[in-house]
C-alpha cells in the first residue's frame, strides 16, 4: 500500500466531490486547449499569409522600409542580380532557402479612361513563377493553398488588380467582380445629374472600345528620375487580396514591365529581394548567414535585412493580443480550479482529521501528511488534464472536419475554422502542466493545514 | 564490569523472557506524599539492564527483525512531568509533577475518573503530546527534546497505538491496515506478507484479511487495530479506553487477546481505562486524579499472576 495507492483510494472515497473537481480541471483544460488551438491556428494562418507574400526575410536598401513608400524607385538595389546570385549560391544558405525572388514596389495612379475613373494604387512587379513557388509554402499544413498568380502565362503587359481597384475603375463587369451594383448605380446617378446636352456630349466623347481594351488600364508612376511615366496594362483578373485595404490598392505586374515603367532604359533595379525559407524555425540561423553574406558582397553595407515580423507589425500585434486574451482566460480558469479543488481538499482535511491524527500517531511525519494530500490534488490535476486533453483532441478533430469557416479580423475572405491541438505538443504540455501545477497549489494550502495539526487535537476531533 | 556472555546477576531468564528480579519501587509524587520522592533517573540507572554486558547472541535474547529485543526491558520513566492546557485563556493543569516508572513487559493500567488526566498521561507517554516540563524516558532515550520528525520516527519504531474508536483507515482492508506501518518502514513485500499474516492469525482474523473496516464488527476492528499496533514489534503499546466502544463480552475477549499477545510478543501494554475488567487484568495500576498520581498498585511478583 503505497502513498500513491492510498491517495487514489482516498479520492474514490467521496466520488461525487472528487468528480466535481475532476470535471472542473477537465473542462478548464479542454477550454484552454480549444482556445489555444484556435488562436494558434490564427497565428499560423497569419504567418503563412505574410510569409507567402513577403517572404521570411527581405533584403532592401537601407531606409526603404521607413522612407521608401513615397518614392520606391529611388530605393532600388543596384546590381540586385548579383545579390540574388550570391544568396542563391551560398552553400550555407542553400539547405535552408526555398525561394529567392526580386520585387519592385511602385506607387502610382491607375486609370480607366473609358470609365473616366482613376485611383491611387501600390503596385508590385514580380517574377511570376517564383511568386507562385512562394505560394506553395505550407509549413503548417493548411488544407487550402492559394491559387497561382493570375499573371501566370500572361504577356509582359498583363496586370492583376485587387477587386477594390476593379470597383474603383469600373471594371466589375469585364472582370466578373461581384458586389459592384452600388458603384454602377452611383455612376448612373451622377450621369443623370448632368444636363442633357452635357450627358450627350459625354456619350459622344466616350471611345468605342474593343473587347481587349475594355480591361485595359493606364498606370501612371514617377520614374526614378522623377518624371511621370505611363504604362498601358491589360488587366487579366481582379483578385481578392484578403485584406480590404490591400484589395483597394493592389496592382501586380510583371517585374520587367514594372522596371521598364520606373527605370526606363536605365539598368533595372529591385526594391527588395524576397527570401522564403523552408522552415520558419531556421530564421535565426538564416539571419546569421545572411548577415555574413551581406557583409561580404560589394555594396552590402547599404542593404538591410528585415524579417516578416518587422515588415508586418500587424502579425506581432495580433499574436500578442490573442496571447493576452489566452493568458486572461487561463487566469480565470486557473482561479476557478484553485477554488474548486482547494474547497475539495479543505473538506477532505476536515473530514479526515481523526485519520490524520491516527497516521501521525503511528509514525507519519508532517511531510508525509502534506505529501499525501498534495498527491491527491495532483492526481485530480493529472487525471483532469489527461481527460481534458483527450476531450479537446476529439472535439478539435470534429471541428476541423466539420467544414466550418469564419472571417478573421482584418480580412474579407472566409477561412476554414481550424483548431490546432494535435501536433502542438508544447500547447498540450503547457496547458496540462499548468493545470497540474494549479491543482498542486490548490492542494498545498489544505495539506499544510493537515500537516500542522496537533495530533491530540486531531484524534479528539468529532 | 567485565564483559561476558552472561546476564548480570540482577537478571534471570524466565520462559525466554528476562525479568527484573528486584522490583522497582515506583514513586509517585503527590501532594499528600511529599516525602516519598526519589530521583527516578537514579532508580532507572540502578535497575536498567546492563545491555553492554549482554551478548546479542545470548540465547535468552531473541532478536526481532525490526526492533532489537535487547532494549525491550527498558522501563518508561516520567520525571517531574507537567502539562497544562490553555482553555479559554485559562491555564488548566492536566498533569502536575508526575514521577513514575512504568515497568517493562507489563500490563499497566492508568485509571481514574473522567478528566483526571489519564489520557493526557497516555498521550505524553505515547509521544503524541509534549510535556510542558519534565523528562520522559522511553527505551532508554530521553524523548522530550526530540524534534517532530524524530518523534515520528520514534513512535513508528517503538510505540503502537490502539484507539477507543479503532481508527482504522477506512479505505484499506484489514490486511492493508496492518501492513501500512510496515510499508512505512520499507520492509520488503515478502517479509510484510509473512508478518501481516502472522499477526492477523494471532488475532484470529486471517480469513477477514480482505474485509474493509466497514465490513467488520467492532470487536473485529479492534483486533485489526491490535495487529496494526504490533506490526513493527513495538516495545510499548498504548491503548486508550480500548473496550469503551465494545460490549462487555467483546471487551472481555479483547482484553484476553491483548493479555495473550502481551505475553507472546513480550511487549509492554499501557491502558487508560476505568473498566474494572481491565483493572482486574492489570499487573500494575496507576491511579490518577486531578492530574496527580494518587496511588500505584503493582504486582510485585516476578511472575505475572496466573490467568
Amino acid at each position: 500500500m503505497t502513498t500513491f495507492a492510498l491517495a487514489l483510494r482516498n479520492l474514490l472515497r467521496n466520488r461525487r466531490r472528487s468528480m466535481t473537481s475532476l470535471l472542473a480541471v477537465m473542462i478548464g483544460g479542454f477550454a484552454l486547449l480549444l482556445f489555444g488551438g484556435y488562436i494558434r491556428n490564427i497565428a499560423y494562418g497569419l504567418e503563412t499569409g505574410f510569409v507567402t507574400q513577403s517572404g521570411h526575410f527581405q533584403i532592401q536598401k537601407k531606409d526603404f522600409f521607413l522612407y521608401g513608400n513615397g518614392n520606391p524607385g529611388a530605393y532600388g538595389i543596384n546590381g540586385y542580380q548579383d545579390v540574388l546570385k550570391a544568396v542563391r549560391t551560398d552553400t550555407r544558405l542553400a539547405p535552408l532557402l526555398s525561394v529567392a525572388t526580386p520585387t519592385l514596389q511602385l506607387g502610382g495612379i491607375a486609370g480607366n479612361f473609358a470609365a473616366s475613373a482613376s485611383r491611387t494604387v501600390v503596385g508590385s512587379g514580380v517574377v511570376v513563377d517564383e511568386q507562385n513557388q512562394m505560394r506553395l509554402w505550407n509549413e503548417y499544413g493548411f488544407p487550402k493553398l492559394p491559387d497561382p498568380l493570375a499573371l501566370t502565362g500572361t504577356a509582359s503587359d498583363a496586370a492583376v488588380i485587387g477587386t477594390g481597384v476593379a470597383r474603383a475603375l469600373d471594371l466589375c463587369a469585364e472582370l466578373k467582380v461581384s458586389n459592384c451594383q452600388r458603384a454602377a448605380a452611383q455612376v448612373a446617378a451622377s450621369a443623370a445629374a448632368l444636363p442633357n446636352d452635357l450627358a450627350a456630349l459625354s456619350m459622344q466623347e466616350t471611345p468605342k472600345t474593343t473587347a481587349q481594351a475594355k480591361t485595359a488600364i493606364e498606370l501612371l508612376a514617377p520614374s526614378a528620375r522623377g518624371a511621370p511615366n505611363v504604362a498601358r496594362l491589360n488587366v487579366v483578373k481582379a483578385e481578392e487580396q484578403g485584406v480590404k485595404e490591400l484589395d483597394d490598392i493592389f496592382v501586380a505586374l510583371h517585374l520587367v514591365q514594372a522596371q521598364k515603367l520606373i527605370y526606363g532604359s536605365e539598368a533595372p533595379k529591385a526594391t527588395a529581394i524576397l527570401l522564403l525559407l523552408k522552415r520558419t524555425e531556421d530564421m535565426p540561423i538564416a539571419r546569421q548567414y545572411l548577415g555574413d553574406l551581406l557583409a561580404k558582397i560589394p555594396g552590402g553595407d547599404d542593404l538591410a535585412l528585415l524579417d516578416f515580423k518587422t515588415l508586418n507589425p500587424f502579425f506581432g500585434q495580433t499574436v500578442r493580443l490573442f496571447n493576452v486574451i489566452f493568458g486572461f482566460i487561463s487566469l480565470l480558469i486557473g482561479t476557478i480550479v484553485v477554488f474548486m479543488l482547494g474547497n475539495t481538499m479543505s473538506m477532505a482535511v476536515v473530514e479526515r482529521t481523526v485519520e490524520i491524527g491516527t497516521l501521525r500517531a503511528i509514525g507519519l511525519k508532517r511531510d508525509d501528511i502534506r505529501n499525501l494530500f498534495v498527491l491527491e490534488g495532483l492526481l485530480i490535476g493529472i487525471l483532469g488534464a489527461v481527460l481534458g486533453v483527450t476531450l479537446a483532441l476529439i472535439v478539435s478533430g470534429l471541428v476541423n472536419v466539420s467544414g466550418l469557416s469564419w472571417i478573421p479580423p482584418g480580412r474579407i475572405t472566409e477561412v476554414a475554422l481550424t483548431v490546432r491541438i494535435w501536433g502542438e505538443p508544447d500547447l498540450i504540455f503547457i496547458t496540462a502542466f499548468g493545470l497540474i501545477l494549479v491543482a498542486g497549489i490548490s492542494a498545498w494550502f489544505p495539506s499544510q493545514r493537515a500537516a500542522r495539526m496537533n495530533i491530540v487535537d486531531a484524534l479528539r476531533h468529532v | 564490569m567485565p564483559k561476558c556472555n552472561c546476564l548480570p546477576s540482577s537478571h534471570v531468564a524466565i520462559r525466554g523472557r528476562r525479568k527484573i528480579r528486584r522490583p522497582l519501587e515506583l514513586i509517585a509524587k503527590h501532594p499528600d506524599a511529599p516525602d516519598n520522592q526519589l530521583d527516578l533517573r537514579k532508580v532507572f540507572n540502578a535497575h536498567k539492564p546492563d545491555m553492554e554486558n549482554v551478548s546479542p547472541t545470548s540465547p535468552s535474547l531473541s532478536t526481532d527483525p525490526i526492533t532489537s529485543r535487547n532494549a525491550r526491558d527498558e522501563p518508561v520513566v516520567l520525571n517531574h512531568v507537567n502539562k497544562t492546557y490553555l482553555l479559554d485563556a485559562i491555564n488548566v493543569p492536566a498533569l502536575t509533577d508526575i514521577n513514575v516508572l512504568i515497568r517493562p513487559n507489563r500490563f499497566t493500567v492508568l485509571s481514574g475518573p473522567s478528566g483526571s488526566g489519564k489520557t493526557t498521561l497516555l498521550n505524553v507517554i505515547g509521544c503524541i503530546d509534549r510535556p510542558d516540563s519534565g523528562e520522559l524516558i522511553i527505551a532508554g532515550k530521553s524523548v522530550q527534546d526530540m524534534d517532530d520528525d524524530a518523534l515520528s520516527d520514534f513512535r513508528a519504531r517503538h510505540i503502537g497505538f490502539i484507539f477507543q474508536n479503532f481508527n482504522l483507515l477506512p479505505v484499506l482492508n484489514a490486511y492493508e491496515n496492518v501492513e501500512y506501518p510496515l510499508v512505512m518502514a520499507g520492509l520488503p513485500v515478502a517479509d510484510r506478507r509473512k508478518r501481516v499474516e502472522s499477526l492477523l492469525k494471532s488475532v484470529g482474523l486471517l480469513e477477514k484479511a480482505r474485509n474493509r473496516p466497514g465490513q467488520l464488527s467492532g470487536g473485529q476492528r479492534q483486533r485489526v487495530a491490535i495487529a496494526r499496533a504490533l506490526a513493527r514489534s513495538p516495545r510499548l503499546v498504548l491503548a486508550d479506553e480500548p473496550t469503551a466502544n465494545l460490549d462487555s463480552q467483546t471487551g472481555a475477549m479483547i482484553i484476553r487477546l491483548m493479555r495473550k499477545i502481551q505475553k507472546n510478543y513480550q511487549v509492554s501494554f499501557i491502558f487508560s481505562s476505568h473498566d474494572p475488567m481491565v483493572l482486574a487484568e492489570a499487573d500494575d495500576a496507576i491511579f490518577i486524579n486531578d492530574g496527580h498520581i494518587v496511588s500505584i498498585k503493582r504486582d510485585d511478583d516476578d511472575m505475572p499472576p496466573a490467568r
